[in-house]
């Protein structure tokens, strides 16, 4: 299974696309696709969102669904998902509270 | 400290210009990321896993007190609150907006600072050692010449595309602490039996996949041949440096595969016709650059060695960290003090806004406006007075910067690893915290001596594995971090590449490895006073090997 990442042209803030169609802050959000024909279609999303200035550096990732959630399949997605490990006040593991508060 | 003329005013503010005109045009899409790409690194404005990095240069690592209140400045109104020095005596921030990017600069500009040359196929950062101007066994201060390095190699037209970047560093002492070979160029200061200046010239030196120790290809190279010599060996350099393969394009490959002899030949033949050009330096020129360069008037304190012995009686840690972090002078009144960023537990080389804000007030107070960035992730005030290193001392413990660790085990130099970096195949900060945390006894750290220790997240070697007494690159197999142990690399004056010791070690069983060596060291030194490098040259890797793996063997 795969997710489509980037980061956002203004801020270099990494994003996924998601299921609305917008470039999401958390993973959590992403469309996920299982077959060649969805990622080909994200591809192409990719491409075009390149093409348009929205993103940079667009790759498709390996993820897998735990209990309910995506998680990436190599640490550094999972790393780019959260934040830096060693500091847990920082990147979106931070901003988790303040969304579940909101 | 050198000071901007007129002319670099211009050029910096042009450059400002210039590229927020670029990122405006970015942001508007009317350039594409291929072709901003490059135009955004030339400014030292990478991608990082998380947001964009800016990457600053610090020239020769000398800043003044109104420069890093700037930088913490910065870390406070456009990053998150820290900034991260490097093993180029640069500094970097992690999460700057594109956007907020022309403002910095500007900010930057307006205390003399920018981003040039950060990154790019150029001549970076010239580093140089960083007691520079106060070490008691300098001969000559190299940052006159780091800075004439630095005017020539700025947007050189012949050398801003060259096969790959290019790292030169100068000392001015036997006691090489700016690892020159290790650089592309390493310049050794020194005098010739007439007393003239000149260097010992080495190329070819340098780290990542390949690594490699510079060769000596002039034992002594006059003064006023620094740019015409320089400029021969980029040429020789730019014409048969590889450009087919990017990991073969390092000067290092190109003077290996030719042979010193062979590429030296080179050199003096390209240098012939250079010698006696505007290239040539004039003596008045070098002695201008010389005058930025003047060491503070230092008045005689001789009050300094009673205040010390009283001090030092009141007070056991700070008697800790005078034997640990303060060096000696040329004058004898005074004292180099090492500011440690390597706190327990810390990540090496961060520093908050405000500890960078109240090491400039330090610096101003006590430390004649002046601050060094050393390459190995710390900050040093080469000038305070003995009698005000009580106060400097409780200035520091009030910030957190005070841990007396300097050129012990958990003064580690570690790169920003998987954590923040791009490139990276493991973490390297989470790897040094562990083992600074392992290690916290001081009394334990002083026991073991001198240890350096390196950490890179990946064969890229930002963090100098190759080089440490005990050297830690991460990797990544089978979508897991792993860690390679080297041992008996050093980055001095007698340099020498770590040699890996076996199988690598997970994240959970590193720290463990590393005291496991340590614990071989100690049973094996032949007294407290053989260093664990001595030791491992004397002994070999056979001690370190049979403690690390001999159960497996068993066990097989």
């Amino acid at each position: 299974m795969k997710v489509l990442t980037a980061n956002r042209l203004t801020d270099g803030e990494a994003v996924w696309f998601a299921k609305d169609g917008s470039w999401a802050e958390e993973i959590g959000l992403s469309e996920v696709v299982g077959d060649k024909e969805g990622e080909a279609r994200l591809e192409a999303i990719g491409k075009a969102a390149l093409d348009n200035n929205e993103v940079v550096d667009v790759n498709l990732i390996d993820v897998e669904l735990v209990d309910g959630g995506i998680v990436p399949q190599r640490l550094r997605e999972r790393i780019r998902a959260a934040g830096p490990t060693n500091r847990v006040d920082l990147g979106k593991q931070a901003r988790q509270g303040e969304t579940r508060a909101a | 400290m050198y000071r901007y003329d007129e002319f670099d005013h211009d050029f910096v503010k042009a450059r400002v210009a210039e590229f927020s005109d670029q990122v405006e045009r970015r942001l508007a899409g009317e350039i594409t990321e291929d072709q901003f790409r490059p135009l955004r690194l030339m400014n030292g404005v990478y991608l990082q896993l998380h947001a964009y990095m800016l990457r600053i240069a610090v020239p020769y690592g000398t800043l003044n007190a109104k420069q890093l209140r700037m930088l913490g400045h910065i870390a406070r109104k456009y990053d998150k609150g820290y900034g991260h020095f490097t093993t180029r005596q640069n500094i970097q921030f992690n999460w700057p907006a594109l956007s907020d990017i022309p403002a910095i600069l500007a900010d930057l500009a307006s205390v003399e600072m920018h981003a040039i040359q950060t990154s790019g196929n150029c001549i970076r950062n010239v580093t140089a050692d960083h007691f520079a101007g106060a070490a008691a066994d300098e001969v000559a201060d190299p940052r006159p010449y780091a800075e004439i390095l630095r005017q020539w190699s700025s947007v050189h037209p012949e050398f801003s595309y060259l096969p790959r970047k290019f790292k030169i560093a100068v000392t001015g002492a036997e006691r090489d602490r700016a690892a020159i070979q290790t650089h592309d160029i390493g310049l050794h200061l020194k005098k010739n039996e007439k007393g003239e200046l000149g260097f010992a010239v080495y190329v070819g030196g340098g780290q990542g996949r390949t690594p490699m120790i510079a060769k000596k290809i002039r034992d002594f190279l006059p003064e006023e041949h620094l740019l015409s010599y320089s400029t021969a060996i980029l040429r020789v350099y730019n014409l048969y440096g590889r450009r087919d393969n990017k990991y073969k394009a390092r000067i290092k490959i190109l003077v290996h595969e030719t042979g010193a002899e062979e590429f030296a030949r080179q050199v003096e033949a390209e240098w012939q016709a250079l010698m006696d050009s505007e290239l040539k330096l004039p003596d008045a020129d070098i002695r201008a650059i010389d005058a930025y360069f003047a060491p503070p008037a230092l008045a005689a304190r001789p009050e300094g060695d009673e205040a010390i012995r009283l001090a030092r009686l009141d007070s056991r840690s700070f008697a800790e960290w005078l034997d640990q972090n303060v060096v000696t002078h040329r004058h004898p009144d005074y004292a180099a003090v090492t500011i440690s960023l390597k706190g327990i537990g810390e990540v090496p080389g961060d520093a908050s806004d405000s500890q960078m804000e109240a090491v400039a007030d330090l610096a101003e107070k006590y430390a004649f406006d002046e601050i060094r960035v050393s390459h190995e992730q710390n900050l040093i005030l080469p000038h305070v007075a003995r009698a005000d290193l009580k106060a400097v001392y409780d200035w520091l413990v009030e910030i957190g910067f005070a841990t007396a660790n300097s050129n012990l085990i958990s003064d580690i130099i570690a790169c920003p690893g998987l954590d923040y970096c791009a490139l990276a195949n493991a973490r390297s900060i989470i790897v040094a915290q562990n083992i600074s945390k392992r290690f916290a006894s001081l009394e334990r750290q002083r026991e073991i001596g001198e240890l350096k220790l390196k950490i890179s997240g990946c064969i890229n070697a930002c963090g100098h594995h190759h080089v440490g007494h005990i050297g830690i690159l991460g990797v990544e197999k089978k979508g897991a971090e792993l860690y390679q142990v080297t041992l008996g690399g050093s980055a001095d004056e007698n340099t020498s590449v770590g040699e890996i010791i076996g199988r690598g070690f997970g994240p959970d069983e590193i720290t463990d490895a590393i005291e496991t060596i340590v614990d071989t060291y100690l049973a094996i030194r032949s007294d407290a006073g053989e260093k664990f490098l001595d030791a491992y040259r004397r002994v070999g890797p056979a001690p370190f090997k049979e403690a690390l793996y001999a159960g497996e063997a068993k066990a097989a």
